[in-house]
């Protein structure tokens, strides 16, 4: 099988098919994790999802990270799981955040309510006058880039091969006119055969499902990320306003920012994260950065005497229904999607790489596929 | 020496600059060879790159930590002092 993109969808899908004894040949055009994985913030959470398949996957892939923390060592991903605490600054979402817990722990998530002054307890250098909040205790990180490195490692272990900076440019097919491999542009493997090819091309799936005429309507949500000098453990958890969660499920195309802080193992603070539909436009916009920096010190004063050392971007691969496609597409036999993870696709990816090997090697699913599934757009196109 | 030579704090020492020197560069002149210590292993660090790239020479001047050396200007009277990893400890709790 062949798994297009070595971001941390295609490593996952490559370490539990080469672990379930499949053949994988993994294709990067790029480096390894070097497209969105490079530039995200390494999160696995459950706290801002809301009831649903998504949810259910993250619940799933929650475990998975746990299991491969134990398998791997915890440190060697930089697994931590610190937890997550959401803030609501006044009482009109301290009622938003209360309702929203509620369905929350009926769906299975560990969400705790925390009264305003116990906040403090949770994170101490928080701004003063905090309406109440919620703790979740289930909330992890893994460093994404050496997590992606260390799935691909083990899967090589396991007899995979890894070709970086060779791009896909189309399929081969069969006489029947199922996909039996892909076209490259490496001159030593310009083709190579396969049963199955994974589409883990992340914000560029769309772009490769286009070249087995099978289309999935993958865009570029454009994300900015602060990095702050380092710091001594002065932040916690991840903190986020309970803004964030309403922002994560919207539609709108403008700006939107909603602040998340967190500390990492080096010692920088990370403040995410705008969300804008813009294309794939690299160009900085002091505004949105400016807009951040804002609200993080709004949430932890203490910030506004802490130095930026950089900014970094990423585009999120999102589908209008905010949920991620995976599994065989009937529209092309031999394409198995995995992709379309928006933000959250560190924290996705492994259930997701789960769900691939168990579709190919045909053990029961985890999850059902149903809400996943590839050609969903077209029956909302004809409806 | 410049007759317009001025002294800055380095912790509890006075230390020697003219203008237009940077701390590192005073810092040295006067014998000094490091002013912070790392935040993991607690190792002795000063100037490596000398020109802003290398984040190796930070140091907390008038009680702001993270600064480079290389590149400010000592201050009369300025008070510079050794810093201690991230050179926010008062922040942790």
């Amino acid at each position: 099988m062949v798994i297009v993109g070595a971001g941390v969808v295609g490593a996952a899908c490559a370490y539990y098919c080469a672990a379930a004894g499949l053949r994988v040949t993994v294709i990067e055009r790029g480096a390894i994790g070097g497209g969105t994985t490079a530039a995200c913030e390494g999160n696995i959470l459950l706290s801002d999802k809301e009831a649903g398949p998504e949810l259910e996957l993250a619940l799933l892939s929650s475990r998975k990270w746990a299991e491969l923390a134990e398998e791997l060592g915890g440190s060697s991903l930089e697994y931590e799981s610190k937890g997550g605490v959401v803030v609501a600054a006044s009482p009109e979402t301290a009622e938003g955040l209360a309702k929203l817990t509620v369905e929350q722990r009926n769906a299975g998530i560990d969400a705790i309510d925390v009264p305003g002054p116990d906040m403090f307890d949770l994170e101490p250098n928080l701004a003063p006058g905090v309406a109440s909040g919620a703790f979740y205790p289930q909330d992890s990180q893994v460093q994404p880039m050496l997590a992606t490195a260390q799935l691909l490692r083990r899967a090589v272990q396991r007899g995979a091969t890894v070709l970086t900076n060779t791009e896909v440019v189309g399929f081969v097919r069969a006489r029947d006119g199922a996909l039996n491999g892909v076209r490259t542009t490496s001159s030593s493997m310009p083709t190579v055969h396969a049963k199955w090819v994974v589409n883990a091309a992340g914000t560029w799936s769309g772009q490769l499902a286009d070249l087995a005429a099978a289309a999935v309507p993958i865009l570029p949500r454009k994300g900015f990320i602060l990095v702050t000098e380092p710091l001594p453990r002065v932040i916690r958890h991840k903190v986020y306003t309970a803004e964030y969660v309403a922002n994560v499920a919207s539609s709108d195309e403008g700006l939107q920012t909603s602040v998340v802080v967190e500390g990492t193992r080096a010692g920088t603070v990370l403040i995410g994260a705008s969300r804008e539909r813009v294309g794939f436009d690299r160009s900085v916009s002091l505004p949105v950065l400016r807009t951040l920096a804002a609200q993080a010190i709004a949430v932890f004063p203490f910030l506004s005497e802490v130095a930026l050392l950089r900014s970094y971007l990423g585009f999120r691969p999102y589908c209008p229904d905010h949920l991620p496609v995976i599994g065989p597409d009937p529209r092309a036999q031999g394409l198995i999607h995995a992709c379309g993870h928006e933000g959250a696709g560190i924290g996705l990816s492994t259930g997701t790489g789960a769900l691939v090997a168990q579709s190919i090697v045909g053990d029961a699913l985890d999850l059902d596929l149903t809400p996943f599934r590839p050609d969903r757009f077209e029956e909302t196109k004809a409806s | 020496m410049n007759d317009t030579a001025f002294q800055f704090h380095f912790d509890d020492q006075q230390i020697s600059a003219e203008p237009g020197q940077t701390v590192a560069a005073a810092l040295i002149a006067g014998g000094h060879l490091w002013w912070r210590r790392t935040r993991v292993h607690d190792r002795p660090r000063g100037l490596f790159c000398g020109i802003g790239v290398c984040f190796d020479c930070l140091v907390t001047i008038n009680d702001r930590p993270n600064r480079r050396a290389c590149l400010v200007e000592a201050q009369p009277g300025d008070q510079v002092s050794t810093q201690l990893g991230a050179g926010r400890a008062h922040l942790a709790n």
